[in-house]
């Protein structure tokens, strides 16, 4: 249990997706300008993340990797499909975002119109991509990857709300003309990675 | 006084409009309301009338900080007298060949005053001669960036950077290189705050920006157990120069007694320490001040404490067998290190801070719990306080978010 909560708060302040590997910066800045958006994006990933860690998990160990296939039969002990790694990742990632993206679209219009081509670029967000890698590189069981899941989609969210309400604030700032926009969002994030480095460092 | 009014009409003048220096407004304008209250008003449809101004806040708070900066200078002086001391005895050699470079044990010696740590002189005097050059780099430098933001923009130069160059070298270690603390300031005035629009307008705290700037650009001037008192080669020649609160989070808390630091001592700041940090008793001074003029937020403050004391009691109950730093007891965070520093000055600096007050508690406590966790669980910094701001300043937008939200809520259902 313990290891697991270790595991949990390191996927969510130690190593957090978006502020100290600086992935899926895409949505990250574009998708930060309201705190409303923010949160159904992040609360998208999250779900999406907590989904595909554990599934890419399973099909990793179960199908792709070397001597992976000896369950079906003694035979297969020496096929390695993990060339087909990242292809198969990003599948089951786009399948899991069509299905959210569905229902968001069902159950709220709004967030779906305002999230607009960013929900299914989730498919291809590196953060998520970035947390079934990091898993396998990892060698995680199952139970670690669902958690690390879970953890690495709280940190990118937690991130993505700090940074769209600050944003938000900085609607009242006198922010040069050359800076404004995707500028002082870039000069924030670095900010913010250096109040995020109070975790770095720590062993857990 | 009407003198100095006249003066400085008189010196005003090719800075008007159509004047020679006209782009330089901004510097004389400065230079004017820092002497006297301007008489201009808002030309806009509000227009708050109190006897509390930007000016005076600011003022407030630089009245505050005097406390903490005399404690700076003596406890500067003091340490570097003790340590030098220390090495005579064992025999060290001579005394000023340790001190830190030529040209101040130069101006020491030429003074005719001794190191030693009883003289009170001695260690004013020693202490002046690394604050001051701090002070004055710290305000040459930002100073020029400011006037450079002010002239090309277009907006004021006001007091608030007065404040942040009055914090920032009470936060850096004395035996810093000048050059650092001219590097330090720069990326705090410019990155911290004029890319935003200069007072007001910064998400983060500038004097902390600049401060977490150093400490991970050049963390062997800023860190370690080398740079708390003013003298060099010291650790070389067998003295320990680990601050109280490195020692105790290595060590633990019984291991500050070994060392020879009471409660007493840390609660005063006769610790080594940066420079104006190590003082509690400066800092409450202040607190006292801030709280009784309401320029700083008590809320801020009791959420700190809170935080603190909660966190604190939580890792001494859980305890641990292989990290001494979680018996460490509430009194000395308290005592130790930055925490009443960043407390007082820091964690209430109303533009970084939350500004509802329901959420200026929440992002207190969040700060109490951040400085105790770094402290106690991260290896890599026996100090926590910068951290721990700069991640609330950090959150303190969306702390407001949700207090505004509720509101708006609670009274859309009242009013229906």
């Amino acid at each position: 249990m313990e290891h697991y909560l270790s595991l949990l708060f390191k996927a969510i302040f130690v190593e957090n997706m978006a502020l100290a590997f600086f992935l899926g910066m895409c949505s990250f800045l574009a998708v930060s300008r309201k705190v409303e958006t923010a949160i159904g994006l992040g609360a998208a990933v999250i779900f999406v993340l907590t989904v595909t860690a554990p599934m890419n998990y399973l099909i990793y160990t179960y199908l792709l990797q070397e001597g992976a296939l000896t369950w079906l039969s003694p035979g297969l002990a020496e096929v390695d499909l993990s060339f087909l790694t990242f292809l198969t990742f990003i599948g089951t990632i786009a399948a899991m975002v069509q299905i959210v993206e569905m229902v968001i679209d069902r159950f709220s219009p709004k967030l779906y119109n305002v999230l607009g081509v960013f929900l299914p670029l989730i498919a291809v967000n590196c953060a998520i991509l970035g947390g079934s890698l990091f898993l396998v590189e990892r060698n995680y069981t199952l139970g670690e990857s669902a958690v690390f899941g879970v953890g690495a989609g709280v940190g990118f969210a937690l991130a993505l709300i700090a940074l769209s309400a600050i944003r938000e604030k900085l609607r009242y700032s006198d922010i040069p003309g050359g800076l404004r926009g995707l500028g002082i969002t870039f000069i924030v994030t670095g900010l913010m990675a250096l109040g995020f480095m109070a975790f770095s460092g720590i062993q857990l | 006084m009407k003198l100095v009014r006249r003066l400085l009409d008189k010196m005003g003048e090719p800075f008007l409009q159509g004047g020679k220096l006209q782009r330089l407004y901004p510097l004389y304008e400065a230079l004017d309301t820092f002497t006297f209250t301007p008489g201009e008003v808002t030309r806009g449809k509000t227009h708050v009338r109190d006897a509390m101004d930007l000016k005076r806040l600011m003022m407030t708070v630089v009245w505050a900080l005097v406390p903490a900066i005399v404690m700076a200078i003596y406890n500067t002086g003091y340490q570097a007298n003790l340590a030098l001391e220390r090495l005579h005895e064992l025999g060290g050699g001579e005394i000023a060949a340790h001190a830190l470079d030529n040209w101040r044990t130069a101006i020491f010696m030429g003074l005719g005053l001794s190191f030693s740590s009883s003289s009170l002189l001695g260690c004013v005097v020693h202490g002046l001669l690394y604050y001051i050059p701090i002070l004055f780099v710290t305000f040459a430098v930002g100073g020029v960036w400011e006037v450079l933001f002010a002239t090309v923009r277009k907006h004021e130069i006001n007091e608030g950077f007065l404040v942040t160059g009055m914090l920032f070298p009470l936060i850096l270690p004395p035996a810093i290189p000048l050059w650092q603390v001219a590097l330090g300031i720069t990326f705090g005035v410019v990155i911290g705050k004029e890319v935003f629009g200069g007072v007001g307008m910064n998400i983060f705290n500038p004097a902390l920006v600049a401060r977490a700037f150093l400490f991970f650009a050049y963390p062997a001037a800023i860190s370690g157990d080398d740079v708390w008192i003013a003298a060099q080669g010291l650790t070389a020649d067998g003295i320990s120069g680990a601050t109280a609160m490195a020692v105790a989070t290595v060590e633990g808390p019984q291991a500050l007694t070994e060392h020879g630091y009471t409660l007493w001592q840390a609660f005063v700041g006769l610790v080594p320490g940066s420079l104006g940090e190590t003082s509690a008793l400066a800092c409450l001074i202040g607190a006292v001040v801030l709280l009784v003029t309401r320029v700083a937020s008590y809320r801020t403050m009791l959420g700190v404490v809170g935080g603190t004391v909660a966190m604190t009691l939580l890792f001494n109950a859980i305890g641990s067998e292989t990290n001494p730093a979680f018996q460490i007891p509430v009194w000395w965070h308290m005592a130790l290190g930055g925490w009443a520093f960043g407390t007082v000055f820091m964690a209430t600096d109303p533009v970084s801070s939350a500004y509802t007050r329901n959420g200026q508690y929440i992002y207190g406590a969040l700060i109490g719990v951040m400085v105790i966790a770094i402290r106690v669980v991260n290896p890599a910094f026996p100090e926590g306080m910068m951290l721990a701001i700069l991640f609330a300043n950090m959150f303190s937008p969306l702390i407001d978010w949700f207090f505004i939200r509720a509101t708006v809520k609670r009274r859309a259902l009242r009013h229906g």
